[in-house]
């Protein structure tokens, strides 16, 4: 009995140590360069002798002129995602209201149109956007990418939570309007706190999805002043003088929001974006 | 692509002034909620779809994006992709969802890190895999050289070695994403399933092709189906990975729309993802059954 328990441990540490080495060594490869001297990071040292802090330094006082713009930058991708994830929100939360509870007209349809776009590869549409932005005049401006961010994220937005409130008991709905409550009463004082871990669902993953994105950001946006974090550390890599233990230090700095966020918000993530696909 | 020029049927304002007068405010409420939606997908999907075709609809597109090498290769890479890629994907993150679901602390601490891949942005940690290859001094061959006394392999400068690794990075990146989705069904099987069989003597296999397999399996085609949608959409495994190189052997159609774009054919930019819709359009459509309900 016992040797069977050995086994069982001794098979699972098999598939567990692989996949941990897996998972962590592009992430452990980036940190090791962004705490190694500029001699000692194209080594390849698993550890390096003396390391520093010098490369977060350099990055932090924008010591560099591929950095001279780091935290405009770090702040743009911000204010877009921020801003992204709000309106999606906004949008999906009105759509869902509408289409599962108030049942408007064509809801159907426009459930069935949202998820049509789903389904569209996102690479596909990225050169038709392209240019319309450039119809529209506003290439090259903040809000494009923010509006394609919202346009590609609103559809599984709508989804997830339809699905969510599609659970939600009828007779609540039928409860307030006896009580002579209007549209919006229901909405702000029914739904929306019953509805509000999906809501931390949807609105975290339209605010990672913008602050990941790089086509979109680097067809709609050229500005050195005006691009992404993610944008300008492709434009870094452009150059061939690139400083790469800078880069990889910029890299980390990029990539460590969108993981704090994902982890404070981890136990809605994982229920709200889980559950409609369970249920096909 | 074609399927979303269907006709715009925003929320149908009613006609007729005795029509509007009926309108319940519940109505009119819906129909205010749903026009910001209605708007976004009017201004922004079906505006730029219905003039993407118009770029792509002169037959001489088609014939030059034939004649073009880049092209063949783009498609056959982009079919091994779908092929190889997607399936070894989704049976790893058939047997990871069942290693997840073993109660073990270490395993909840695993299962915290194994995220990261997917919930982090492409950009640093494909140029940090992207560093690690490097030939001349990549951790991957430095490593190489001090066990074997060898030299590595050139990893991004052959082809083959380049499309392999791509994918291994495109599964880097959305492997979490799906073991995710089916930790979530394995979990919906009621235990009391496992336990009948456990009491009748069943083994592990048996347990896995009687009761697991029969559970998930629509959920399994279901990911598959998506995984592929949203693989052929997948631009930065290969565009920030090798670029598309060496000499435009490891284009997918998903980097092929912007290399065109780049050399100022939109046309055949458009015309390559007009291709590439008999392919599209019925993966669409099973996903939109299978979801629409």
């Amino acid at each position: 009995m016992n040797m069977r328990k050995v086994t069982t441990e001794a098979k699972l540490l098999l598939i567990g140590i692989p996949v941990l080495i897996w998972t962590m060594l592009p992430i452990y490869h980036l940190l090791l360069f962004a705490i190694s001297p500029k001699e000692q990071a194209m080594g390849g040292h698993m550890w390096p002798d003396h390391p520093t802090l010098r490369n977060f330094a350099i990055v932090f006082r924008q010591d560099h002129h591929y950095l001279n713009f780091f935290w405009l930058q770090m702040w743009n991708s911000l204010v877009i995602a921020v801003a992204a994830g709000l309106i999606t929100l906004m949008i999906a939360t009105g759509a869902a209201f509408a289409i599962s509870r108030l049942k408007v007209k064509g809801g159907r349809l426009a459930m069935n149109l949202a998820l049509l776009t789903y389904f569209i590869p996102a690479a596909f549409l990225a050169v038709p956007m392209y240019k319309t932005m450039g119809v529209y005049g506003i290439l090259n401006n903040q809000w494009s990418l923010i509006l394609a961010m919202v346009t590609i994220a609103t559809p599984y937005s709508i989804w997830v939570l339809k699905q969510a409130s599609d659970k939600l008991p009828y007779e609540l709905d039928e409860a307030a309007r006896m009580d002579g409550a209007s549209p919006l009463q229901l909405f702000f004082l029914v739904y929306l706190p019953l509805m509000t871990p999906s809501l931390v669902a949807v609105g975290t993953y339209a605010l990672l999805l913008a602050w990941n994105e790089y086509l979109y950001a680097f067809l709609l946006l050229s500005s050195e002043r005006d691009i992404t974090l993610g944008v300008a550390l492709g434009n870094f890599l452009a150059a061939d003088d690139s400083p790469w233990e800078l880069l990889m230090t910029t890299g980390l700095l990029y990539a460590l929001p969108p993981a704090a966020i994902y982890y404070t918000f981890k136990r809605y993530m994982v229920g709200g974006l889980t559950a409609g696909a369970v249920k096909s | 692509m074609a399927t979303l020029a269907l006709p715009d049927e925003r929320p149908a304002q009613p006609t007729g002034p005795a029509a509007r007068k009926g309108m319940s405010p519940w109505q009119r409420w819906g129909l205010i909620l749903l026009a910001p939606y209605a708007l976004i997908f009017v201004i922004f999907v079906m505006y730029p779809v219905g003039y993407g075709l118009w770029l792509a609809r002169h037959p001489v597109s088609y014939q030059k994006l034939i004649d073009d090498p880049v092209f063949l290769r783009a498609v056959f890479n982009t079919l091994a992709f779908l092929i190889i890629a997607i399936n070894v994907k989704m049976m790893v993150a058939l047997v990871l969802s069942g290693f997840f679901i073993v109660a073990r602390p270490w395993i909840k601490w695993l299962s915290l890190l194994f995220i990261l891949p997917w919930a982090v942005p492409s950009i640093p940690t494909i140029l940090s895999i992207r560093f690690m290859l490097n030939p001349e001094w990549g951790l991957i061959n430095s490593l190489i050289f001090r066990f074997t006394g060898a030299d590595g392999p050139n990893w991004l400068n052959d082809p083959y070695l380049a499309l392999g690794i791509a994918m291994l990075v495109h599964i880097w990146k959305s492997l979490p994403f799906w073991t995710l989705i089916l930790i979530a069904g394995r979990l919906a099987i009621p235990a009391e399933h496992y336990e009948a069989a456990s009491v009748d003597g069943a083994t592990g296999w048996q347990k896995f092709r009687f009761i697991t397999w029969p559970a998930m399996r629509t959920l399994y085609l279901t990911c598959t189906i998506l995984s592929m949608i949203f693989t052929m959409g997948d631009f930065n495994s290969v565009y920030l990975l090798t670029g598309g190189g060496p000499a435009d052997l490891t284009h997918v159609l998903a980097t092929l729309g912007i290399r065109y774009l780049r050399l100022d054919e939109v046309d055949m930019s458009m015309a390559a993802i007009v291709i590439a819709l008999p392919a599209v359009l019925p993966l669409m459509y099973f996903m939109m059954k299978r979801l629409s309900k």
